[in-house]
């Protein structure tokens, strides 16, 4: 086996895929909540992209990932056999599960891939663990099956009603607050959006939340600062006090700002690597 | 014979007005005939007080006597005795306050180029003998793990395996070299260059394994208990960049120079074919005044920027930044605002770097640092309208490694603590560079990673 060489490769929808990678020495001590940064191949950028799972002995980790920017398009090139140039980690905080007996995790959209390691394994820790999933239609609906085999309870949600019940996760969750479950914890993975509302949700209730974050990063090690948000009005790197904070302290409107940092520069990357190389790396 | 000019050979330099448009070399380096030329002036004086003022002692005027006669390879072996990166160090050491600020030429003219002189020759071993091939040197059995390919994993690799023993380094990024790399600029240190010296190591056995976080992939103890090495060091750099907690400095266009730099530098934003992402501002404020800032202000014109400004609270003689690197970004069109202190980043309604909003300073009585105090002038604030800022403030040191190796001890600065052989307070483990003294230069980590091989060497061959 090759380093950062693609085991697996399984498409979950239109744009959702399922990757396993030989990456040993990130396998060994990869724990649930973590996340590593990727290269596709020298010319690539640094991207950080949370695990979905790892697998000690076959010395490999699961990234799940949508192509929707420059990066993930490329991975999307990559076919089992192929390698990727860089794999780092595993980087940032682990989840912590000590102490907790009932948790809800609220997953939106793709972060259900980066919920489904954490559910899993905080069922797998002993916690009874709630799941909603939620997603915009049913087309985009991935995991459902492994979701159900992995926590006591899986509720899905889409937002036009076409697949599960047709509600927000937000609403899903005060639902099942309302009707008596007591959570020690609430979880959410998703974007930044609904990770706000759904930590508000918490608030409400006098419960603790925990949100699962992304920010622009190059190293992963403290270095850069990109990733830079203000936790409870300090600054926190989400690399190395991450990516994991307390819902309640995070400047959520800081964050959403800082997350369009290169947005615009990114619209046109997309178009690059679609119109002129059919998303191909050009290599001479 | 003895040159008595009192000038030094001037380095031959790409003009200003080109050079801030491109990433080449800013300077040329001399020819042969210059070289020579120096080297005359050398007084080869008694009391050699460049020597004492280099951190790793290198023998300034025995190498420099070589140049003169014109063998060059037999000067660069004389450095080497010392220095285990010339071509580096002649070009990024602060020269004016190391060896060439004891020269006694300097009392009445200008020292001897001494860093010019160790560049030349470095270069030009590089161009005549650089293809060599290089032996690997035989294994004495004993194995020792470098945290860090920076300067000081570099040169403490390199003088440990020249004494025999098999060397691993562990890098964090996917590029050996550390600030080398990703800090300093293409244009003051070509990365062929740095790549050279890699390639020079891994040729004699050293192992560079590369995407590897110590302290997170894998532990110092582990490396040491599951890893069969006898001796560790660690020379990881200075690591979380500071910010100066005042308002504004999370809108959109406010990040650290080492974000802007590693983009920049080991990221290759400046090339098309690279997919970094990197924010082309049309004008720039660069807060601080070390290396580094200048490091950012002179990019930051590369990049096509207009208008860039280097912000610093005290005075331009107080800048800490080398004399040459102040000199060429000035040249360069790099405008300085010195005296000025920002207290606000101010944003657009889309959360957009706007301006920058100073207040004026003036220096009142020395302080701790033996430098006039700055002191705020009340109501002087005023706004620099920019649409990026760079903060180039220093490094708080990064814990990772203090955090995940047991019982290893900090230091009052709250880097890793060591003695004056580099050792630390766990048996078998040394550390050196930043990771020690916080953020420093080039060379002294250098000088760091060579005690710590004495140190490590020391300790084996007693064991």
């Amino acid at each position: 086996m090759k380093r950062f060489e693609v085991t697996y490769k399984r498409r979950l929808n239109d744009n959702m895929v399922w990757l396993k990678i030989y990456a040993p020495l990130v396998a060994r001590k990869a724990r649930p909540g973590q996340f590593i940064i990727l290269r596709t191949d020298e010319y690539g950028e640094r991207i950080p992209l949370t695990m979905a799972g790892h697998n000690e002995e076959d010395g490999t980790i699961d990234l799940i990932y949508a192509a929707v920017g420059r990066t993930t398009m490329l991975m999307d090139q990559l076919e089992v056999g192929d390698c990727f140039a860089d794999i780092v980690g595993p980087l940032g905080k682990a989840t912590e599960m000590d102490g907790l007996k009932k948790v809800c995790v609220v997953g939106g959209g793709t972060g259900n891939a980066l919920a489904y390691p954490l559910a899993t394994g905080m069922h797998d820790h002993g916690i009874e663990v709630d799941m909603i999933e939620g997603f915009r239609t049913k087309d985009l609906v991935i995991l459902e099956d492994e979701f159900r085999e992995g926590v006591d309870n899986l509720y899905v949600v889409t937002d036009d009603g076409t697949y599960g019940e047709k509600m927000f996760t937000t609403a899903k969750l005060e639902q099942l607050i309302q009707e008596g479950n007591k959570y020690d914890e609430i979880v959410a993975v998703g974007p930044p959006i609904m990770m706000k509302f759904v930590c508000e949700i918490a608030a409400k209730y006098d419960i603790p939340s925990v949100a699962s974050l992304t920010a622009y990063m190059i190293d992963g090690t403290g270095m850069c600062g990109g990733c830079r948000c203000k936790i409870g009005g300090e600054d926190k790197f989400v690399c190395v006090d991450g990516p994991e904070f307390d819902g309640a302290l995070v400047d959520w409107d800081d964050l959403i700002k800082r997350s369009n940092y290169y947005k615009d520069q990114e619209a046109e990357d997309r178009a690059h690597v679609c119109r002129l190389t059919g998303g191909v790396r050009y290599n001479d | 014979m003895i040159n008595l000019v009192r000038k030094q050979n001037p380095m031959p330099e790409q003009a200003p007005d080109v050079r801030n448009k491109n990433f080449l070399e800013v300077a040329e380096g001399y020819t042969e005939e210059m070289a020579i030329n120096e080297a005359m002036r050398c007084l080869n004086c008694r009391k050699k007080p460049c020597v004492s003022g280099c951190p790793v002692n290198i023998k300034i005027p025995d190498f420099i006597a070589k140049v003169a006669e014109g063998d060059f390879e037999a000067a660069y072996n004389i450095i080497s005795e010392d220095s285990s990166l010339p071509a580096v160090c002649g070009r990024v050491c602060p020269q004016e306050n190391q060896c060439q600020g004891q020269c006694v030429h300097g009392k009445k003219g200008e020292p001897v180029a001494i860093g010019r002189l160790e560049r030349f020759v470095a270069d030009w071993h590089a161009a005549n003998f650089g293809d060599a091939e290089i032996q690997p040197v035989e294994s004495n059995g004993h194995k020792v793990a470098i945290i860090g390919a920076g300067p000081a994993g570099l040169a403490c690799a390199g003088d440990l395996v020249n004494k025999g023993y098999e060397v691993t380094v562990y890098e964090a990024l996917h590029k050996s070299g550390g600030v080398l790399v990703y800090g300093i600029p293409q244009f003051r240190l070509p990365k062929e260059i740095v790549a050279a010296e890699v390639a020079k190591l891994e040729a004699k056995g050293v192992k560079f394994v590369t995407d590897a976080v110590v302290g997170r992939a894998i532990t110092v103890d582990e490396l040491m208990k599951e890893e069969g090495f006898e001796s560790v060091f660690i020379g990881t750099g200075a690591g979380l960049p500071s910010f100066m907690n005042i308002p504004g400095e999370n809108y959109i266009g406010v990040c650290s120079a080492n974000e802007y730099l590693t983009r920049i530098n080991l990221m290759k934003a400046y090339l098309p074919e690279y997919d970094t992402p990197i924010q082309h501002a049309d004008r720039i404020a660069i807060v601080g005044g070390g290396n580094v800032a200048m490091d950012a202000a002179r990019c930051a014109k590369r990049m096509g920027a207009s208008e860039v400004y280097v912000i610093y609270r005290r005075s331009l003689e107080e800048l800490p930044a080398r004399a040459e690197e102040v000199h060429h970004a000035m040249e360069e069109g790099v405008e300085f605002k010195v005296l000025n202190n920002p207290v606000q980043i101010l944003g657009d309604e889309n959360g957009n770097v706007r301006a920058i909003e100073c207040i004026k300073m003036e220096l009142g009585e020395p302080d701790a640092s033996g430098r006039r105090r700055p002191i705020p002038v009340e109501g002087s604030n005023f706004e620099i309208p920019v649409d990026m800022v760079i903060m180039s403030i220093g490094t708080k040191l990064n814990t990772l490694i203090l955090d995940t190796t047991d019982k290893l001890e900090a230091n009052a600065k709250g880097g890793i603590g060591t003695d004056a052989a580099a050792a630390t307070n766990r048996e078998g483990i040394f550390a050196g560079g930043d990771a020690v003294t916080g953020a420093a230069t080039v060379i002294k980590a250098m000088g760091a990673g060579k005690t710590a091989a004495k140190g490590i060497d020391d300790y084996l061959s007693n064991k």
